[in-house]
């Protein structure tokens, strides 16, 4: 269920990025679809009733190297959150040339419709 | 000699983020540092011919950690990006004085290099991703560099159709991570090799082949990069052209369908659809262009066509059990052509900066009876349309016969009939640029044209001689034993990858 609303989450964006005619609402539709899987990511690695994937002293014994069951059983995948992070500067450093690109475009042709920034035919 | 391989991941980074701080002392220095970069990655490059070799970053033993991995198939694109990268960084000394902030450009387009050696060398799948992004975000920002209505536009296109790649890419790996719990691409193809195709996964596969072929630009995905490539400075088209469509699209695709999912009959017929679709497509819509660089940049979608049918149809013939000599011969044509593309493809992107350069201009109507005023670019030109075209002593030649051999071999004769087809429809293309830039009466506001001496010059006799001597790639067996089988022999073992990787 979570994985179809997330699903959904990620056809709205990619709908936005592919039908809207405004640019910035096009990145928009971007953003949304690279946040729809960022959350895909997370819900991978998560389960209910899942703790922080942080051991203490308690549940590891430095004689055997042995983790305790209970955190193995419990705990939540730490590398998809290790990825997402990755992911999200990613997303930050494209969404911030993509802002500044739209802002140049504006300038230049003072609109943001791309039906009216056509000069490439052919 | 044994390079350590992060070494072609940090050199032209840390080149990058330093060129900004060396700039206070003037461009030169500078320009020198980005050339002294390229140089060595191509010296690093060829020195690694014919090895195998695995690389524990930060020595995690492999499913902890990120390995970097070198064999055939990297090697061959290494060898690519380094020549392209090496030219394309010459001809900037002097084509790069027209426009500002030249450090800034010298740094984007390491960073662009940094990132197209991280995806072919890298052995890990997200890894895989975040040198692609990269890459590609050094690409928009080289797009959009000149600042003008046209590139800006190009570039947002292109950066909009590029991030919905991106992201189809990283879903797809997110599926691959739920679906076999690792990221390392030895273990994803055990794993699969262990359980099978299952939906989850085979959506993955359908959004990875999406996402790269967007990246890769085949029909029906193209309909960026005849913008974007044309908009781009010269170099950096040559680069686009040359290099990063290769890297980030053909390799990706093709490592994650032969060495990771494991090739089979109906995605060897993806493959030969797409490419036999971009090769027709392509040269149909190339014929038709009046500005110069748009027209290379429908060529390359055309001449990517040829590449990706190559290695489609030895897959296809692997996938069925065939003959294996057959397939392989199949795939030596496919991948021989992408080293002749990368090659004769951004020789001609320079020749036509230079054009540009000299007259202002790149409309073919406004240009003509240019042979006298620019003679060496005249010569560059001429080999790489003759390489292109596929005329016998030159390199394109014979990458398109062992194709054409290979297609006749495996009695696909129609594939062979459209692979002569579009030669000839490749053929004209190349005499309408040089009838009416280099022949023809000379415009009365070109009387004044200069040629273009120095760097710019160094580079198109580099890649010119290149050209020529490239057929030697495939007639001298000692060559053709230490740079292209092994890329071959990559392929056609296809899902024995993860066991040599995790032996090694």
């Amino acid at each position: 269920m979570l994985y179809a609303l997330c699903f959904l989450l990620f056809m709205i964006g990619l709908y936005c990025a592919v039908v809207k005619k405004n640019m910035v609402k096009i990145v928009f539709g971007i953003m949304i679809m690279e946040y729809a899987v960022n959350l895909f990511l997370i819900m991978l690695g998560y389960h209910f009733g899942g703790v922080a994937p942080i051991i203490d002293k308690s549940q590891f014994d430095p004689g055997t190297g042995q983790i305790a069951g209970s955190f193995l059983n419990n705990s939540v995948d730490p590398l998809p959150q290790a990825l997402v992070l990755t992911a999200i500067v990613i997303g930050l450093g494209s969404l911030a040339l993509m802002i500044s690109i739209c802002i140049r475009t504006y300038e230049k042709y003072g609109t943001f419709d791309i039906t009216q920034i056509r000069r490439l035919k052919g | 000699m044994t390079v350590p391989l992060p070494i072609f991941v940090a050199v032209p980074l840390a080149t990058a983020f330093l060129l900004p701080v060396f700039a206070k002392r003037g461009k030169a220095v500078a320009t020198v540092l980005a050339n002294l970069a390229t140089v060595s990655l191509l010296v690093m490059a060829l020195c690694s011919i014919g090895q195998t070799r695995v690389y524990e970053v930060g020595r995690w033993s492999i499913p902890l950690g990120i390995n970097l991995v070198l064999d055939g198939l990297s090697c061959l694109l290494l060898l690519a990006i380094s020549v392209v990268s090496t030219a394309a960084m010459l001809f900037s000394v002097r084509y790069m004085e027209q426009y500002t902030a030249k450090a800034k450009y010298l740094s984007l387009f390491l960073l662009m290099v940094g990132g197209m050696n991280g995806v072919v060398l890298s052995g890990d799948i997200f890894n895989l991703f975040v040198f692609l992004e990269i890459a590609s975000i050094a690409s928009y920002a080289l797009v959009g560099f000149g600042c003008g209505n046209e590139e800006l536009e190009a570039s947002f296109k292109y950066m909009v159709l590029g991030s919905i790649a991106s992201t189809f890419i990283l879903f797809a790996i997110a599926l691959v991570y739920g679906n076999t719990g690792s990221l390392n691409m030895a273990y994803i193809s055990k794993a699969i090799q262990g359980s099978g195709l299952n939906a989850g996964l085979a959506f993955a596969l359908s959004l990875f082949i999406v996402g790269f072929s967007l990246k890769a630009a085949l029909v029906p995905f193209h309909a960026w990069l005849p913008d974007a490539h044309p908009s781009a400075p010269a170099p950096i088209s040559a680069m686009l052209s040359g290099v990063l469509i290769k890297a980030l699209g053909v390799y990706a695709l093709v490592r994650v369908l032969f060495n990771v999912f494991g090739i089979s009959v109906s995605m060897g017929w993806i493959l030969i659809i797409l490419g036999l679709s971009s090769m027709v497509a392509g040269a149909f819509l190339a014929m038709g262009q009046w500005d110069f660089k748009r027209l290379l940049a429908y060529s390359s979608i055309s001449q990517l066509g040829y590449v990706i049918l190559g290695i489609g149809l030895g897959g296809l013939i692997i996938a069925q059990g065939g003959n294996l000599a057959w397939a392989s011969l199949a795939i030596l044509g496919g991948l021989f052509h992408l080293l002749n593309h990368a090659v004769y493809k951004s020789l001609l992107f320079l020749t036509s900066g230079s054009v540009e350069m000299s007259t202002g201009t790149r409309q073919l109507k406004q240009l003509g009876g240019l042979a006298g005023k620019l003679p060496f670019t005249r010569a560059a030109c001429t080999v790489a349309s003759a390489s292109i075209a596929g005329i016998p002593p030159f390199s394109g030649f014979w990458s398109k016969l062992i194709l054409v051999i290979a297609a006749v071999q495996a009695h696909f004769y129609w594939i062979a009939a459209i692979i002569v087809f579009v030669s000839l429809c490749t053929l004209i293309m190349y005499l309408k640029v040089q009838r009416y830039v280099f022949l023809g009466e000379l415009p009365e506001n070109l009387q004044q044209t200069k040629e273009n001496r120095g760097s710019m010059l160094v580079a198109m006799v580099f890649l010119a001689c290149l050209c020529v001597l490239m057929g030697l790639l495939v007639i001298i067996p000692a060559l053709r034993n230490s740079i292209l089988e092994p890329a071959v022999k990559v392929l056609t073992d296809g899902l024995e990858y993860s066991t040599k990787i995790i032996k090694l």
